[in-house]
């Protein structure tokens, strides 16, 4: 047993109200800057869509993750030779048109120009060239824009789906989305450090944060490919790649990441969990279709004496492990089993858990109103988004893992319905919840921390290293844009 | 005098820059270590320019180095007619194949809008001086031909007496000037290169191939057991 901890999230998609507040503070703290406007750490994607870069998802097209080659496992990018003979010119690598030209307006122009019969206006000019520009792509260009025949239609897990399946989610009245806030997975089998030739992205032994050295860092950019999330973005003014560094600035100071902290819909969740080292590799080699549990396998219980012993022999300190038995993010991906990892087939074997929507699911068109449908279960068969379609994303393909989790949320809204508005009899609920497989004390436990939830309950930060604070007296403002790298010079192409 | 101090003193003063500007800036400033690539921005241009480039100067350079660091074992090779041959000719095709993909390059840095407004002038300087080397050596070997073995007897000996802090510029001393100016040139790229994306030549990644594939790094010692 090599027990370590990790840091890990759940996101509770139901609870996503699509405002980007998650974004927005994460940009202003870490990528407001040259060569980093266009880096969305932290973005909301509207699904089905093409997502940020577009069709991320397809890694025909760019080679992210993992695949089985016989019985071992390799990056799809190619073997290490494959890799390094790829270094002159990486062919799977995005380019800046895969994402956007990050631009801005001539606001000068607005105030500066001599009077005349029009009106002036701020032209859009291109914050690499600073030339003027035609906007034809954002970073959340297809926001809300489920149903469109150039977005949605183009969503990797949407062109997989059967014509019968496409026309259910595109059929006008049933059109259907939810938004899918995404970060960076911190990968217990990451793809981006697999990848990097010069060894400088590297996981933190204890908390499991994955981070690029910055000064380590060559520019190879392979791990923008290798990354099947496309959450390593490459510095195009300085030459070296950067990505998600889940706040741990923050954490060390004990306080939650950003986007989790401004979270509006308080969809977040974080916390420790303890799993064993040694079985990363044999659950990457899992089927498609097993590894979603395979990945709940290797979580241990952090009540069980036996792993808290071995937890100690491996080095997890005490308040470590104190840490993950609060941790929310155990109880919703393995007390509870409803938090499933985003696409588990790229064996990257990704950290952060999503809940699956329920609302877009079950809600019906009846007679041009929105409402629940009736008879709950049966309409899984029947939902608005497909089956097929949830399972590609969050279970390999496997409809039975989604189908379970539903059955436990659809569990808790009839307990809830029955204890509030009191027209479903008892018989129902306690049916409900047999077929969901949960006790009524867990339907109760699920419903309160679903909703009732304050910070500390949602996100539990372990203890970790305090980070040298600014010293008191530093003109905060004279150093923005320098921090979050361990810089002593600003992140700025000098030579 | 001039080829004294041309081909006797400047290079060491291009090596020194090298050595002494490449070890401040690795230690002092890590952070600006990087192949700079511009990909991200211009992807088919580069492929073009990039992957000819490197695998033809990558063995063209392995040559220049070969023939100075074991002159025998290249007289050797050099020494029937049929190898000497080939040799020249692919050496002037990968000569070549370095001067389309230079001029490639060269022109993706003004033709591409997004590429040109991060190119800086020492980006131009490295580029320049490269077209200049591939130039001048793929006019050597049109005009002056079997170079590969002339090499033997004039450059050899000179960068040996280099080496030896004996600097003998005599040897050079009868060549036509284009072959002065492609070994003046050569020490110069080297004084260029502590000072340009050319320090990413001495990061070749090599420990790829055997480190293992997952990194983990620990703050504070690991206390086990
Ligand atoms: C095995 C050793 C080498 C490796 C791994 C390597 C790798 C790279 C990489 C990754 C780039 C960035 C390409 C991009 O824009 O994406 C690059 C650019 C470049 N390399 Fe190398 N290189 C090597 C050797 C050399 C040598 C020996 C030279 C010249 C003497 C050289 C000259 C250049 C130049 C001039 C560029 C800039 C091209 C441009 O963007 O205009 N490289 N190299
Ligand atoms: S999601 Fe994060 S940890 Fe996983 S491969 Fe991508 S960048 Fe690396
Ligand atoms: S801040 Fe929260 S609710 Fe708003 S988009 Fe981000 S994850 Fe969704």
């Amino acid at each position: 047993m090599n027990i370590r901890a990790q840091v890990s999230s759940v996101f509770h998609l139901d609870k996503c109200i699509g405002c980007h507040t998650c974004s927005i503070a994460c940009k202003n703290l870490w990528t407001d800057r040259k060569g980093a406007e266009y880096m969305w750490w932290n973005n909301v994607e509207t699904k089905p869509g093409t997502g940020y870069p577009t069709q991320w998802e397809d890694q025909e097209k760019y080679k992210g993750g993992w695949v089985k080659q016989g019985e071992q496992l390799q990056l799809r990018i190619g073997g290490r030779w494959g890799t390094l003979g790829k270094i002159f010119h990486n062919p799977s690598m995005p380019t800046m048109d895969d994402y956007y030209e990050p631009f801005t307006f001539r606001y000068g122009d607005l105030t500066s120009a001599p009077a005349g019969n029009d009106q002036p206006t701020a032209r859009p000019v291109s914050m690499v060239s600073g030339k003027p520009m035609k906007i034809e792509a954002g970073p959340n260009w297809d926001d809300d824009l489920s149903g469109s025949k150039i977005y949605a239609a183009n969503d990797p897990g949407v062109v997989k789906l059967s014509a019968e399946e496409q026309q259910q989610l595109f059929a006008i009245e049933k059109m259907v989305m939810f938004h899918m806030p995404r970060i960076c997975n911190h990968c217990l089998n990451a793809g981006c450090v697999a990848s990097c030739p010069s060894g400088a992205i590297y996981k933190r032994g204890e908390d499991g944060i994955v981070l690029i050295s910055q000064d380590k860092c060559r520019g190879w950019r392979m791990c923008v490919s290798a990354c099947p999330y496309k959450k390593t973005y490459y510095g195009w003014s300085t030459g070296k790649s950067e990505k998600c560094i889940l706040c741990y600035p923050r954490q060390e100071a004990g306080e939650a990441p950003a986007c989790f902290h401004s979270c509006v819909g308080r969809i977040r969740y974080l916390g420790v969990l303890l799993y064993d080292a040694d079985q990363i590799e044999s659950v990457a080699m899992q089927d498609d279709k097993d590894l979603a549990a395979a990945q709940r396998d290797i979580i241990l219980d952090p009540f069980d004496p036996q792993v808290i012993e071995d937890a100690k022999k491996s080095g997890v300190a005490d308040q470590v492990i104190e840490s993950a038995q609060r941790s929310p993010v155990y109880k919703f991906v393995k007390e509870w089993g409803l938090a499933l990892p985003l696409h588990p087939e790229f064996r990257t074997l990704p950290m952060l858990f999503y809940v699956p929507p329920l609302l877009p699911v079950m809600s019906m068109n009846n007679q041009g109103k929105q409402k629940l449908a009736d008879d709950f279960f049966s309409t899984l068969e029947q939902a608005r988004l497909p089956m097929q379609y949830l399972a590609s994303l969050f279970a390999g393909g496997n409809e039975e893992e989604v189908k379970a989790v539903y059955r436990k949320l659809i569990a808790v809204r009839i307990q809830r319905r029955s204890a509030t508005v009191g027209d479903i009899p008892a018989e129902e609920v306690t049916k409900a919840c047999t077929v969901a497989q949960l006790d009524t004390e867990a339907v109760d436990a699920i419903y309160r921390r679903t909703t009732l939830t304050r910070i500390k309950e949602r996100i539990v930060v372990p203890p970790m290293l305090r980070e040298q604070a600014i010293e008191a007296g530093m003109d905060p403002e004279q150093h923005k844009q320098e921090m979050g790298f361990g810089s002593r010079r600003p992140p700025k192409r000098r030579w | 005098m001039t080829d004294m101090i041309l081909f006797g003193v400047f290079p060491y003063v291009a090596v020194a820059l090298m050595i002494g500007v490449g070890i401040y800036r690795y230690f002092v400033d890590r952070y600006s270590w990087s192949s700079q690539s511009s990909q991200f921005l211009e992807s088919r241009v580069l492929f073009w320019g990039s992957v000819p480039w490197h695998y033809a100067i990558l063995i063209i350079l392995m040559a220049h180095f070969l023939a100075f660091l074991i002159p025998s074992g290249w007289a050797v090779v050099v020494g029937s007619p049929l190898r000497l041959y080939l040799l020249e000719v692919t050496g002037l095709a990968l000569g070549i194949s370095t001067l389309i993909a230079v001029a490639l390059l060269i022109f993706r840095r003004i033709g591409n809008a997004r590429v040109s407004a991060v190119t800086t002038v020492v980006d131009w300087l490295v580029l320049l001086a490269l077209l200049l080397q591939v130039a001048t050596g793929v006019y050597i070997a049109f005009t002056l031909r079997w170079g590969s073995v002339w090499y033997l007897h004039t450059a050899t000996p000179w960068l040996w007496s280099l080496f030896k802090l004996d600097p003998q510029v005599h040897y050079l001393a009868a060549l036509p000037a284009v072959v002065k100016l492609h070994a003046f040139n050569a020490f110069l790229i080297l004084a260029l290169f502590p000072f340009s994306r050319l320090v990413h030549v001495v990061s070749v990644p090599l420990t790829y191939l055997s480190r293992p594939y997952q990194v983990v790094v620990w703050y504070r010692q690991r206390r086990t057991g």
